[in-house]
């Protein structure tokens, strides 16, 4: 038992009236502080179950939940969900209710004063990126479908809770945008620290989002509970091999985020600029291709030699920049952003989509191949 | 791609525009109709000659009395009947009354599958003649829409906002009078508003048993044969229903939280 832990289940079973069967048997679960815990396993494992056992949304059978170094099992389980952020899958927005009433649920239930809801909201909505002049008097059927997953995680972050329960929280979000919002709340939570337990059934996001993972198998037995990389590198059992699947290695690059590596120089030029301005930054560039900025120094164009002898003025020449990564995106979401991209090399941007600086495919190939020099220095091990 | 965007424009702005058209309908027709009628009963009831008969019928003092009589029933009858199903409704959507739900509300569907003039005599074989007898026996026929609507309006809230507001920390009472009500408030008023027209059509039957009502003159009418006197009580039943359907379809319309 660490001193590590801020929530802790010991113990703790669900049995459902009319089964024999536990949905969840005799879990013990440690839950690290300001860490992100993923509970990942195949549907049906008792992974959302034991979620909602932590904020008694379910009520355990038996077994002791301890928060905070408080035994939690038999106090009001209102009081208690006040102090736990609260995010599902499906949002569940008031919906006749405007976003700066929703965000404001929990401190108003709390008694706090209208002058200290209105700050907080404000505040909320600035950190996941919407504006609260624009937002604060819309109604939840008036947002697309990541604004409302990002005004649910503002909801639960309402009265500043210390632990925050997310099950599948963008599991019904399309792939670029799920994308977005894992990026934006991983870089929130580097700010925040909060004590959070995630739930996916999907493995790349487990791996990307959790700095603990515990797989779970039926009735919510751990499978294996360890970070991200150690289990990569040692599953524990022949159910943790299976559900880490094949290309281990590929999820390997689900690790690395661009912001650990080291960002390669593109020449850049500024719009708007000369023929001559440009045909001296694409002189001094590796592989001939330079880019092209606004005036905001957001990246705009690729521009290389070619490009730049067919078009007839500068601003039409080369190609449209399409795809740019962030410091969050991990190297398998850059490597997908890069196969699209005609230069071989992507641009990276900060959140407010200004340019950083450069990855080129040889960083991923890089890394790549130490992960695979690491696989096979593994199976050596396993086989001696 | 432009040439798609711009048509798509054009049609949802037609769109648009049908239904605030149609919208525009439903608040002018009724009104416009309301006025017809009280023109055509105005211009019957100040212009043509009447014999005696038709004339005691018809007297000033004896319309007014009628009238305030069918709305003291419809109101009272529609009180009740709120008073009653909707807390009836909330309790039989929660989760330790729900197994009674098919019970009761098989026992109101009974109150109104007898016919409205039996189900009078009944009520008057129970409890004798009189007004209190015509508006209990008004809530009882008119109970049903109003605890089905509360009990579908209630069971229609979305399920992950209450999820979402349980685990956020509201009790099951702060979810029902924050959440679920409001949010059902659209199919509540909706049964609301059609128990008030049953009850303002029923009313014209209640003279039956001696609670007033512009059924007396139009029983009268029929039974001396002065079909001026007929046209005069219909259409007046027909105003008040048609003025009542429209204020609760203007409540309706205002009283629907925003948002949905």
């Amino acid at each position: 038992m660490t001193d590590k832990a801020f929530i802790r289940l010991e113990n703790v079973t669900k049995v459902y009236p009319g089964t024999e069967e536990p949905a969840v048997a005799e879990l013990d679960l440690e839950i690290p502080k300001g860490e992100i815990l993923v509970l990942v396993g195949p549907s049906g494992c008792g992974k959302s179950t034991t979620l909602r056992l932590i904020n008694r949304m379910i009520e355990p059978s038996g077994g002791r939940i301890i928060f905070d170094g408080e035994d939690v099992t038999t106090v009001n389980a209102d009081h208690l969900r006040r102090r736990i952020g609260y995010v599902i899958q499906q949002i569940g927005l008031f919906p006749h209710r405007t976003i700066a009433e929703n965000i404001g649920t929990v401190p108003r239930l709390l008694g706090w004063d209208s002058a200290r809801v209105d700050a907080r909201v404000d505040e909320l909505l600035e950190m996941v990126g919407m504006d609260p002049k624009i937002y604060r008097t819309r109604y939840p059927k008036e947002l697309s479908g990541g604004q409302a997953q990002r005004v649910g995680v503002a909801r639960a972050l309402g009265a500043d809770p210390e632990v925050l329960l997310m099950d599948e929280p963008f599991g019904a979000i399309d792939p670029i945008t799920r994308d977005r919002l894992q990026n934006e709340f991983l870089r929130l939570q580097s700010e925040l620290q909060k004590t959070i337990v995630f739930v996916t059934h999907d493995i790349d996001e487990a791996i990307k989002m959790g700095d603990q993972i515990a797989i779970l198998r039926e009735q919510s037995r751990i499978a294996q509970y360890d970070t991200p990389e150690a289990i990569l590198a040692h599953p524990a059992n022949a159910f943790v091999e299976d559900f880490l699947g094949s290309g281990a290695i590929l999820k390997g690059l689900n690790l690395k985020r661009i912001g650990d590596l080291e960002l390669t120089e593109i020449p850049t030029i500024t719009a708007p600029v000369s023929r001559d301005a440009v045909l001296q930054a694409i002189e001094k560039s590796i592989d001939g291709w330079a880019l092209m900025l606004d005036k905001d120094g957001k990246p705009t164009r690729w521009l290389d030699r070619t490009a730049l002898d067919r078009a007839e003025g500068l601003d039409e020449a080369g190609q449209r920049v399409r795809v740019t990564v962030e410091p969050e995106d991990t190297l398998r979401d850059a490597l997908e952003k890069m196969l699209l991209s005609v230069t071989g090399c992507a641009a990276c941007v900060d959140p407010q989509g200004r340019y950083m600086g450069g990855v080129r495919l040889e960083l991923l190939t890089d890394f790549l191949q130490e992960l695979q020099r690491v696989e096979r220095n593994r199976q050596a091990a396993a086989n001696a | 791609m432009t040439v798609a965007t711009a048509q798509k424009t054009v049609v949802e702005k037609t769109d648009a525009e049908i239904a605030a058209i149609r919208d525009r309908i439903q608040l002018v027709i009724p009104p416009a109709m309301f006025l017809f009628l009280l023109l055509t009963v105005g211009a019957v009831y100040f212009y043509s000659e009447f014999d005696g008969t038709t004339a005691d019928i018809l007297s000033t003092d004896k319309l007014i009395g009628q009238f305030r009589s069918h709305i003291n029933v419809t109101m009272w009858s529609t009180l009740l009947v709120v008073g009653t199903a909707i807390p009836l409704g909330i309790a039989l959507t929660r989760d330790q009354f729900r197994k009674f739900a098919p019970t009761v509300v098989g026992f109101a569907n009974s109150g109104q599958a007898i016919p409205a003039y039996g189900l009078i005599i009944i009520f008057f074989t129970i409890m004798g003649r009189g007004t209190i007898t015509a508006i209990v026996a008004l809530t009882v026929f008119a109970i049903i829409p109003v605890l089905r609507n509360t009990m579908v309006g209630l069971d229609q809230v979305d399920k992950p906002t209450i999820e979402a507001a349980r685990g956020m920390g509201m009790s099951k009472r702060e979810v029902l009078q924050r959440i679920e009500l409001p949010l059902a408030v659209p199919v509540i008023l909706a049964g609301v508003r059609t128990a008030l027209v049953i009850n303002v059509g029923m009313a014209a039957l209640v003279f039956l048993i001696g609670a007033g009502g512009l059924g007396e003159t139009i029983n009268s009418g029929l039974k001396l044969q002065r079909n001026t006197a007929i046209f005069v009580g219909a259409a007046l039943v027909a105003l008040l229903a048609l003025a009542i359907d429209f204020l609760a379809s203007l409540a309706e319309r205002y009283l629907k939280p925003k948002g949905i």
